[in-house]
């Protein structure tokens, strides 16, 4: 039940951390993003992003080579 | 006093491949919470250029990664020759985006968003007798003290 998505296929380090930067920022606390990624690096640096921001990562998972990403605004 | 955290980055190279690691860790880290500086000196001030024209040479860089493994058999001196750094230049930029990392232009502008602020080296300014208009606007120009009274604070600082 994501408030928002992110297609951030294709895309490569560091610009899924900066449009998910950007999407969080024009949210409200409480809203999910839904990211979606094709960069394997993704998956670490989304978790690493969530504990230095305090944004909940809610859920990470691939699915056919594309992985899938639930943040919740603090 | 902010809590922020801080992160600041000397800037030393000007060449394509080099043109990275400033502006990734810079907007990374903006995007982290971080409050970011970036001091440029010497060849890191064609990263302030307005028009950016960015090369990258195989010459003397025996770990770059050429393709049909010229970099295995192809003699050292034959990349000096003409025409070899525009080549491996435009193959680089194509791979660049065939890869979906973004281009030096975007992450500079990135970075300008997420209010990194950027000093040109003054005296490296003079030396080589830039223009400032050939600069993009909203930088600013200062030398070593100015940067310590930022860096002295910081939690990373780092040379590239």
């Amino acid at each position: 039940m994501a408030d928002q998505e992110l297609d951030a296929k294709g895309l490569n380090c560091p610009l899924p951390i900066l449009r998910a930067k950007k999407s969080i920022a024009q949210m409200d606390a409480g809203q999910v993003l839904h990211i979606e990624a094709t960069d394997p690096g993704a998956v670490r640096d989304f978790e690493a992003f969530a504990r230095q921001t305090g944004h909940q990562l809610q859920e990470s998972r691939e699915e056919n080579g594309t992985f899938h990403f639930l943040i919740q605004k603090a | 006093m902010s809590d922020e955290k801080k992160l600041a980055i000397i800037a030393t190279k000007g060449t394509l491949d080099w043109a990275y690691p400033p502006f990734i860790l810079a907007s990374t880290a903006a995007a982290l919470g971080y409050q970011v500086q970036i001091f440029f000196t010497f060849y890191g001030l064609q990263l302030l250029r307005r028009d950016l024209d960015l090369k990258v040479s195989p010459l003397g860089n025996p770990g770059m990664p050429m393709p049909l493994g010229m970099d295995k058999w192809f003699p050292v001196l034959g990349t000096a020759i003409p025409g070899m750094q525009s080549l491996m230049t435009s193959m680089m930029k194509s791979k660049l985006k065939s890869k979906g990392v973004a281009s030096v232009e975007d992450l500079r502008g990135l970075c300008m968003e997420a209010d990194v602020k950027m000093i040109a080296c003054q005296m490296t300014v003079d030396l080589f007798d830039m223009e400032q208009t050939s600069f993009i606007e909203g930088i600013e120009y200062g030398g070593a003290a100015m940067f310590f009274e930022f860096a002295g604070d910081s939690d990373i600082c780092l040379f590239t």
